[in-house]
């Protein structure tokens, strides 16, 4: 059954792309992501150790020339408004203990560089993991006294997008020797690979199983999620991985988790580590 | 703006029922793009050639295509490009956007990204300074995602 | 997002006569109004930038007449023939009246 599927899906390709770009049609493309001509983005690289796949390869090489070179420009790239947008949040004191992030951390990108390489972390005061939106919102309240962001408020996903884009270009790399980390990329596994909803698709039907394929006109990707939040061309905004993750759900028919819950951080912390070693490329550019 | 799936075939029924009635013109253009063409140049019919439109073959989301147009003029005081109209006939509206140069220019290029319902031609016309227009059509397949996505 | 943000791209210098390629880009939603609102299902007005323009030192080198079919965050990408040094000047118009501007200087080598 499965291989018919398959065969479907290829012919359903050569159909729609009546086979003029042959890199476009089959697979992943084989070109290179500079940005800038200055910035080389690792978007292909061996899987770390247990990973089902040989080779992690970024959602860039999956999308038409067009989309790849927008990515490739950081001019062209509506992404970086959100970035420059961000970068205001930053400086701008909110709250009532009139601090700004800058206040603390600085405003030269110093404090940042690296570090949305290496979220989700453990968070030993919640005993969970967390991600760059929970830890603004836990230093918006804690440090700031300012209100917590609601779930892609346009400043969260902004302030993330400027956060997460401070390590462009560096590999993501999330340390499971903390706390439970371990045990939530267990949960996070499992997940990934429990078929859901009215259609019966597990996250691996499609980002593992048929990866290079096309679902109708879509060309799927592994799934990584290095790019995050990433402009998304349909959108004309940036999307949250959360939101990407709930729109996945949702497309399968099934009942979506909240953004944040237990279920969406373990899925975080397990398919952020499907893309170890691939560069960050926030805001990635995409369909 | 978002164009679902949905909406996008309400259009290409709506196109399909029009094509029916509506006498066929040259390019197959529908009469509100033709109506615009002529009203650009002044009711001529545009020549082919000299202005190129450089568009994907295949737009992976209709919300954001690049569009590129290029004019084959000296761009001097004496002979240049004074404005290139983009349609795109297959939208609710086919008005895109109207590039105007000037000598200043340099060069008769332009480039933007626009919006496309569904897959349809897009057309750009030139108008030189002395009056002459040209035209270059080219269809951009728009293709709809995979689950609802 | 907030108010409408502009980016423009201009080389810091230029041979005298060369043609400099220019790039531009504002935050804006182009609200078409042929869009819907979800909830309530009122078609949610037009608002878009319907005009760009760029002058160099007082004078028009490009400009554009936009529709609702541009993307949002509307990108423009056009060229410059630059004789002298000087400011060029980038102005944007939206629906309601609002103008965006932003200013380049370019120099002579």
């Amino acid at each position: 059954m499965a291989k018919v599927v398959k065969h479907v899906a290829v012919l359903f390709a050569g159909v729609m792309l009546g086979g003029s770009t042959a890199a476009f049609a089959g697979g992943p493309s084989d070109d290179k992501l500079v940005i800038d001509d200055e910035i080389e983005i690792i978007t292909r690289t061996a899987a770390p150790e247990g990973h089902p796949l040989d080779e992690v390869i970024s959602g860039w090489h999956y999308r038409t020339e067009e989309t790849r070179a927008l990515e490739a420009d950081s001019f062209q790239n509506p992404g970086m408004l959100y970035v420059e947008r961000g970068e205001e949040i930053w400086n701008t004191v909110d709250g009532a203990a009139g601090k700004s992030c800058a206040s603390c951390h600085g405003d030269d990108g110093e404090f940042l560089k690296g570090l949305g390489a290496n979220y989700p972390k453990w968070d030993e005061a919640n005993n969970r993991p967390i991600n760059i939106e929970l830890q603004i919102n836990a230093c918006r309240e804690a440090n700031m006294e300012a209100k917590p962001y609601k779930f892609d408020a346009a400043d969260q996903k902004a302030l993330t997008t400027y956060i997460k884009h401070q390590s462009l270009g560096m590999p993501v790399e999330v340390d499971l020797t903390q706390g439970e980390m371990k045990s939530w990329w267990d949960k996070g596994e499992e997940l990934y690979y429990t078929r859901t909803g009215q259609l019966n698709l597990s996250c691996a039907t499609c980002h593992e199983d048929y990866n290079g394929n096309y679902i109708r006109a879509d060309h799927l990707s592994q799934g990584n999620v290095n790019g995050f939040p990433t402009y998304r061309l349909k959108q004309s905004s940036m999307v949250s991985l959360h939101n990407r993750f709930r729109g996945c759900i949702r497309d399968t028919r099934a009942e979506f988790p909240a953004a944040f819950s237990d279920d969406l951080m373990a899925l975080e912390v397990y398919v952020t580590w499907r893309g170890s070693g691939l560069s960050v490329e926030t805001p990635a550019v995409r369909q | 703006m978002t164009i679902t799936r949905r909406q996008a075939l309400g259009l290409t029924a709506g196109a399909a029922a029009f094509l029916t009635f509506a006498p066929r013109i040259s390019f197959a253009a529908t009469a509100e793009t033709d109506a615009a063409i002529k009203a650009f140049t002044g009711g001529a019919t545009p020549t082919e050639g000299t202005v190129s439109l450089d568009t994907p073959e295949i737009a992976e989301n209709g919300n954001t295509v690049p569009v590129g147009v290029t004019v084959d003029s000296p761009m001097t005081e004496d002979s240049y490009v004074e404005s290139v109209l983009i349609l795109a006939d297959g939208n609710p509206s086919p008005a895109v956007a109207t590039f105007h140069f000037t000598a200043m220019s340099g060069a008769a290029e332009a480039k933007t990204r626009i919006r496309l319902a569904k897959t349809q031609n897009v057309i750009a016309v030139a108008k030189m300074n002395d009056g002459s227009t040209f035209m270059d059509t080219k269809e951009v397949k728009v293709t709809i995602g995979g689950c609802g996505g | 997002m907030a108010a409408p943000k502009p980016r423009v791209k201009v080389p810091k210098k230029a041979s005298q006569g060369e043609v400099i390629t220019i790039k531009t880009l504002i935050s804006h939603p182009m609200e078409s109004g042929q869009r819907k609102d979800k909830k309530t299902g009122e078609l949610i007005p037009r608002k878009i930038i319907n005009k760009f323009s760029c002058e160099f030192n007082g004078q028009v080198v490009f400009s554009c007449d936009l529709d609702p079919a541009v993307s949002a965050n509307p990108y423009m990408e056009f060229n410059a023939k630059v004789n002298e040094p000087g400011t060029f000047k980038f102005t944007w118009v939206d629906d309601d009246g609002s103008v965006y501007e932003t200013e380049k200087k370019i120099t002579i080598e």
